[in-house]
């Protein structure tokens, strides 16, 4: 592939034709902030962030949207790209109700890290006035639009990476919204509730509603697992807080196989774990219900039983079903116990379901 | 290209199916073989409906085409593959004008598929569970090998046949011999050396020499009393096999039911004694993908009460049996049993799946793992076998007395029989099951959308909604299993794929009636 060059605050850097201002940079290792931009989506300069001065360019330019090329010289970082960025940021922090105080996002927002970077400690300009209703009615997502900075990435996860289809830009000038189908709930539109839109908003206007209250993102610690539902297998991190339970799900950004995608069922169904109805003791048959038992009685039993059994019928009187959603290491002790233990090859499981 | 056939991938496996989706952004063509006008669909070139159960018309007649117009790939063939003039004989029985009757589809449309396939550099075939929920089930895998064989789409990265499966982790229970032919890692029980192998690794003697039973088979045991004893681990027969009626009977008749579960389900009603058993995020472990890859499964948090690990059961019952087991851990399983007995797993151990997983076959730690099978045409047997294979009905069609065919198959919204779903609020958007029906039946039998109707089959009867969608043809049935009211397991009817044992959820006889 042939290789070009251009100066990069100063430095000469390589580019490869195609690569846009802001991957060169992101390979040079020289950071320049970023709201809109979505890593598997068309760039599409949205959020003026990523503004950056080009010697000989009337005015700056939006790195993610602007391709590199040859003598190209940038610089990231001027006093005249810090201006801008500020006022940006000002712009954003008045267009809505940004009180991190009582937002889920506090500590895992974009808007507050560039706030806190840029040292913007007072907004010039006067609140706008936000006319959208806040949407609460579902128990997975909470969309509150005082929060929106209209970024568009919730509309790109849905549309170029999950294809969904569901949200969309709406209105125009400062009515503008994001929108489920003809602005309708996410369930009356044709959302399927894989809260993709959730993980990439990068503020606090989708949050996840089972985390609300739960912990702060920085009293949560991240945990590496594998979904428990379909063969996919997807990668989640579970964010658990400090008395072991999950606050939320995420995707794994760059894991195999999901590359940062879920489900509705990966992303919110793993609540069942706390239900009331979990078994938590061993139970024994008595009457036409049950008794709890401690283990050494129950499992005493069952094994007396099957060596009954075992003695009287022989072990083919003995079969087992295995389950194909717990762990291998289960299966592989099942299978074990029927083929070492008891005698028989009489274990499957429901392979064909 | 993809050609996806008896796959509702956009329901059942979503996020492989956003893949998908992205690549026909992209430009790639698909085509769908299904008799539902599923959500796929939207995003096909070519949309196929052939009837219920008549895959294997449908693919003879695709490889008639290819095979009379010599379209396929003729030196993969030649070279890589092995049966072809048995094949070609077979399917030669298959003119278009035979395959366009079963199928119910224009032989111009079989036609254009043919060609459609033999003009693409590669094709990747993906199914599901609508291939194999057959009497014929086994014949239908056959008939895809041979049609991914016949066209050179064989160890390809964007080739193959891929089966998505169903659970999480029921590639990895199969892996694990959780099966009554095999050992961990597909070693035959039948055959002494291997047999031999884990008597030494198992440190007993005698390991039995026949292959064991199929679930069907056991329940048939329960009910002939040739079965005694039943252990059910973390299964909801009652509500997941056909014919629920019948498989409560079996149940209740076993003189002796052990459940291990983690809910109280409608089969732990049958048990005798219940092990209460931890949870996923409750125990570390690994689950195997679709992709075959092993990832790990972490802990992170303390099972309820006095519920204890799958695997400290299963060896705690070992143990007041006379047998000592070593391994005390899911990784001390893991890393010192299941990856030194199973050779395709050999390079797998805890510390190289910290992050992604690893795909097998991966026979030693310094093997990357294996992302795709029968590389350049090299197949596990040698050269690839052509198996040529006969269309046949399902074992019930309609009927005047049952005049409708019920499919059955999964929504997005619930997993299986909702015992973990229906515990995560995921009724609000799925609150009920439902019994779709296409439009034109539903004005012809004056059923409105959401009135309440009665589905019958021989097996039995349930009251149920019907949704009115364009989703289903006209004289089809669709029906989930998530709801034990309405649960499409009353209905469904208990005959099975002889070799496989898979029973045909996908096609019995019903009818339906206004209330
Ligand atoms: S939840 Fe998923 S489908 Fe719904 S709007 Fe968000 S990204 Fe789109
Ligand atoms: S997140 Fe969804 S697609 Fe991924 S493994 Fe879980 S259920 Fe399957």
């Amino acid at each position: 592939m042939s290789h070009t060059m251009l100066q990069l605050n100063g430095m000469h850097v390589k580019f490869e034709p195609g690569q846009s201002i802001l991957d060169v940079a992101t390979n040079s290792g020289i950071e320049i902030p970023t709201l809109c931009y979505l890593k598997e989506a068309a760039p599409t300069g949205a959020c003026r962030m990523c503004m950056v001065e080009v010697a000989g360019a009337r005015s700056l330019v939006a790195a993610c949207s602007t391709p590199a090329a040859e003598g190209m010289e940038i610089w990231t970082d001027s006093e005249r790209v810090h201006r801008a960025r500020k006022l940006n940021i000002e712009l954003l922090l008045a267009s809505g109700e940004h009180d991190c105080l009582v937002c889920e996002a506090n500590g895992n927002c974009r808007l507050q890290d560039l706030a806190y970077k840029y040292g913007i400690i007072q907004v010039r300009f006067p609140r706008s006035f936000h006319p959208h209703q806040k949407e609460e009615e579902n128990p997975f997502i909470i969309r509150d639009f005082s929060r929106c900075i209209l970024c568009g990435r919730c509309v790109q996860a849905c549309n170029e990476v999950m294809v969904n289809r569901a949200i969309s830009y709406g209105y125009r000038g400062s009515h503008s919204k994001i929108v489920a189908g003809t602005d309708q709930s996410y369930f009356d539109s044709d959302c399927v509730f894989c809260g993709q839109c959730v993980q990439v908003c990068p503020v606090g206007a989708l949050v996840e509603r089972k985390s609300r209250y739960r912990g702060r993102t920085w009293e949560l610690k991240k945990v590496r697992t594998t979904c428990p539902y379909c063969g996919v297998g997807c990668q989640l991190w579970l964010h658990v807080n400090d008395e072991g339970r999950i606050a939320k799900v995420t995707a794994v950004e760059d894991g195999a196989p999901n590359k940062g995608r879920l489900c509705v069922k990966g992303r919110f169904a793993y609540d069942f774990i706390y239900s009331e109805d979990r078994l938590t003791t061993p139970l024994i048959k008595e009457g036409e219900g049950f008794r709890e038992a401690s283990w050494d009685e129950a499992l005493d039993l069952v094994a007396t039983k099957f060596t009954e059994i075992k003695e009287k019928y022989g072990p083919d009187a003995i079969a087992g079903v295995s389950c194909a959603r717990s762990i291998n290491e289960d299966s592989y002790q099942m299978q074990k116990l029927f083929r070492s233990v008891i005698g028989t090859n009489n274990i499957d499981h429901c392979a064909r379901t | 290209m993809f050609l996806c056939i008896g796959t509702n991938m956009i329901e059942a496996h979503p996020v492989a199916a956003t893949f998908l989706k992205n690549a026909v952004l992209n430009g790639a063509e698909l085509i769908v073989v299904d008799p539902r006008k599923q959500p796929l669909v939207t995003f096909a070139t070519l949309h196929v409906p052939i009837n219920v159960g008549s895959d294997i018309a449908f693919l003879n007649g695709v490889m008639h085409v290819l095979i009379t117009e010599e379209l396929y790939d003729k030196e993969f063939v030649s070279s890589c593959c092995v049966g072809f003039e048995e094949l070609k004989a077979k399917i030669l029985e298959y003119p278009l004008e035979r395959a366009g009757e079963i199928t119910g589809v224009s032989e111009g449309m079989i036609r254009d598929v043919a060609r459609r396939l033999a003009a693409a550099d590669s094709c990747m075939l993906c199914y599901t569970l609508g291939i194999t929920e057959h009497t014929c089930g086994k014949n239908n895998v056959m008939s895809t090998a041979n049609l991914q064989m016949l066209l050179g789409n064989m160890g390809k990265e964007c080739g193959g046949v891929n089966p998505l499966r169903g659970q999480n982790n029921v590639q990895g229970a199969c892996d694990m011999g959780a099966l009554p032919n095999v050992f961990p890692g597909y070693q035959a029980v039948i055959n002494p050396d291997c047999r031999a192998k884990f008597e030494k690794a198992w440190g007993v003697s005698n390991l039995p020499d026949k292959n064991g039973l199929m679930i069907p088979q056991m329940m048939e045991g329960l009910k002939s009393g040739a079965v005694k004893a039943f252990y059910i681990f973390g299964e909801n027969l009652a509500n997941s096999e056909p014919d629920i009626a019948k498989v409560e009977e079996e149940l209740s008749l076993a003189e002796f039911v052990v459940c291990q579960d983690i809910f109280p389900t409608e089969t732990t009603r049958f048990a005798d004694v219940i092990f209460p058993a931890a949870a996923w995020c409750e125990d570390d472990g690994t689950f195997t993908n679709s992709e075959r890859r092993v990832s790990r499964v972490r802990k992170v948090s303390e099972p309820p009460g006095i519920a204890r690990p799958n695997w400290w059961i299963f060896k705690e019952l070992a143990r007041r049996m006379g047998h000592e087991w070593q391994s005390d851990s899911s990784r001390e399983i893991w890393d010192n049993e299941i990856s030194v007995l199973a050779p395709n797993l050999m390079g797998v151990k805890y510390r190289r799946i910290e992050k992604d997983g690893l795909q097998w076959p991966c026979p030693d730690e310094d093997h990357p793992g294996t992302c795709f099978l029968h590389r350049e045409g090299k197949f596990t047997c040698g050269l690839g076998q052509f198996n040529p294979v006969d269309w046949t009905p399902p074992a019930e069609v309609a009927d005047e007395e049952y005049p409708f065919v019920l499919s059955t198959g999964r929504r997005l919204y619930q997993y299986h029989t909702r015992t973990q779903t229906g515990r995560a609020d995921m009724d609000f958007l799925l609150p009920e099951e439902t019994a779709d029906i296409s439009p034109a039946d539903a004005v012809r039998l004056g059923i409105e959308h959401d009135e309440l109707i009665r589905v019958r089959s021989r097996r039995g009867d349930v009251k149920v909604k019907a949704h009115v969608t364009e989703q289903v043809p006209p004289g089809m049935v669709w029906m989930a299993f998530h709801f034990r009211d309405a649960c499409a397991n009353w209905l469904t009817n208990p005959v099975f794929d002889p070799a496989t044992q898979t029973a045909e959820y996908k096609a019995c006889a019903v009818t339906v009636e206004k209330i």
